[in-house]
């Protein structure tokens, strides 16, 4: 096992800290929006406005990607009148905006979370229940 | 003991790490190593359903009497073209098979829609978010001991609505989703597991099962007025309803097939309609969640307030994805703690291949685990869109 144990020290991989997870907000009804609300575990680490700002992009993201729009009604009458056969080939408008939500997380998380010792986890892996935040234990 | 039986290897003249995962290295059973194929996660899902096709479709474990519902729907439609059909052709026009078939295309695409789609199933809270809903949930008793039912209480629209703790799933339920104890599974916007489709309805397969029911009630009644109008075009001229029947056999199963089902289909299509013009859920019209039995001015948070955007967002609204990911690999690192398995990997095997009788001289040979091996990428999430 001795020797795990160097390979482990010269990879320099930080280890977990801790896990913050921002619930979500059921405040507007079944829409998928997250709680705002600054943990006191990141305190130290990020700037409250700086995490509020990530977590409004990201619930206004989610409201596009829900909205009841005339762009979603055709999709949906086009959808019913073919038996809902477009839906295996065609890629929808929510499935489009998830996308632009995991490039915008992973950016987010590039510039602004990792420097800090954080990570974002895209929501859509915990079945869009919680954003996960992974704290790292500052090697510094 | 014969040392000829097996030699010393040496760790770093290892070319590539061997599939044997060493008996000691204590990982979940769910995880596998690198150069074993990685596996879905469609095949370690906890609920009761399959899945085929790799994943790509699922059921309920319990397939309920689809196989009956099919069987009714395909051997009803099919004695309609073999005896009515070429009569009703002859006599009337022939738009009736054409009108026949589109009905029984559409009806088959929508119930296999309805039956191997995921209806919304939520994926179980992950070990870290479960410890950390307890942590926040006061808990005195130890693990034996069931606590009482924990709820937690969220305004939506000004209505008071409160949201359960699932203890299958270990996470506290969304409005609107309800646990089905014959999949196992939280359904979101849950309506009724339907035996007949073999699956919950929810949220995404609702407007499949609504067209469903729709286009079988259509499909019924044109059937058994197709039928009708036959025997009656056969009796004419005094020969009496027992000479058509003898004539066109077929047509008496499907008339009284047709004539059981389309009273109880016709009500069952109503009975949604109302439903989503409301926008309700048959589980909250069961309960009476907001028919205001309970107190005054109790109305229906999620309602527009309007029958046709109600009626809209149900029916037309997003198609959301499925959460469920059964088709995503699963990662073989959990944690950033075990990260860099493929690094520790070598020198674990390298000890283990020790210890192995003549195991790193024959990679693949009598390793009961490992199947043929894929050259996967180990740390692929791939969201592959799924139905």
């Amino acid at each position: 096992m001795a020797e795990t144990h160097s390979l482990q020290d010269m990879r320099q991989q930080p280890a977990v800290a801790a896990k913050v997870f921002i619930q979500r907000d059921y405040t507007k009804g079944t829409v998928c929006q997250f709680q705002t609300k600054f943990p006191s575990e990141l305190e130290t680490r990020i700037d409250k406005q700086q995490f509020e700002e990530t977590v409004q992009t990201l619930n206004n993201l989610y409201a596009e990607a829900e909205k009841l729009g005339s762009q979603s009604y055709i999709e949906g009458c086009l959808a019913c009148l073919t038996a809902y056969t477009i839906f295996l080939c065609m890629e929808t408008h929510y499935e489009k905006v998830l996308k632009n939500i995991a490039k915008y997380i992973q950016e987010q998380n590039d510039k602004i979370y990792a420097p800090r010792g954080l990570l974002l986890t895209d929501p859509i892996e915990r079945g869009l229940r919680v954003i996960e935040v992974t704290i790292f234990e500052d090697r510094s | 003991m014969t040392s000829c039986e097996y030699q010393q290897i040496d760790p770093q003249a290892l070319p590539t790490p061997t599939p044997a995962p060493p008996p000691h290295h204590g990982n979940d059973r769910d995880k596998r190593e690198e150069p074993k194929r990685p596996r879905r996660k469609w095949q370690v899902f906890p609920g009761k359903n399959r899945f085929y096709c790799d994943g790509r479709i699922m059921v309920a474990r319990q397939s309920g009497v689809l196989p009956l519902t099919l069987g009714l729907i395909v051997i009803t439609s099919g004695l309609f073209f073999i005896f009515d059909c070429p009569f009703l052709v002859k006599h009337l026009t022939s738009c009736i098979p054409v009108i026949g078939g589109g009905l029984f295309v559409f009806v088959v695409i929508t119930l296999l829609q309805t039956s191997l789609t995921d209806p919304g199933i939520l994926p179980r809270a992950t070990p870290d978010e479960a410890a950390d809903i307890e942590k926040q949930i006061d808990n005195t008793g130890n693990a034996s001991y069931r606590p009482p039912p924990r709820t937690k209480e969220v305004l939506i629209n000004q209505q008071v609505v409160k949201l359960k703790y699932c203890f299958s799933c270990k996470m506290f339920r969304p409005p609107r989703t309800s646990h089905c104890s014959l999949c196992d599974n939280c359904v979101e916007r849950f309506d009724h597991h339907c035996p007949w489709v073999g699956n919950c309805v929810g949220k995404r397969n609702y407007r499949f099962f609504y067209t469903f029911i729709v286009s079988l009630s259509f499909l019924t009644a044109f059937i058994f007025g197709c039928v009708t109008t036959h025997l009656a075009l056969r009796a004419q001229g005094g020969k009496g309803l027992v000479f058509a029947l003898q004539e066109s056999p077929g047509s008496a199963v499907e008339l009284v097939i047709c004539f059981f089902s389309v009273w109880s289909i016709l009500g069952l299509s109503g009975f949604h309609t109302y439903l989503v013009a409301s926008n309700l859920t048959t589980n909250e019209d069961i309960k009476g969640s907001w028919s205001g039995k309970s107190g005054e001015g109790v109305t229906n948070p999620y309602s527009h307030k309007n029958i046709f955007i109600n009626c809209c967002s149900v029916l037309c609204g997003p198609m959301p994805p499925s959460l469920i990911d059964r088709r995503g690999f699963l990662p073989t690192d959990e944690s950033v703690q075990t990260a860099g398995a493929g690094i520790e990997l070598p020198a674990l095997a390298a000890k283990s291949e020790i210890n192995v009788v003549g195991g790193s001289s024959q990679p693949a040979s009598g390793l009961p685990e490992s199947p043929s091996p894929v050259p996967a990428p180990p740390h692929s999430h791939q969201n592959s869109s799924s139905v």
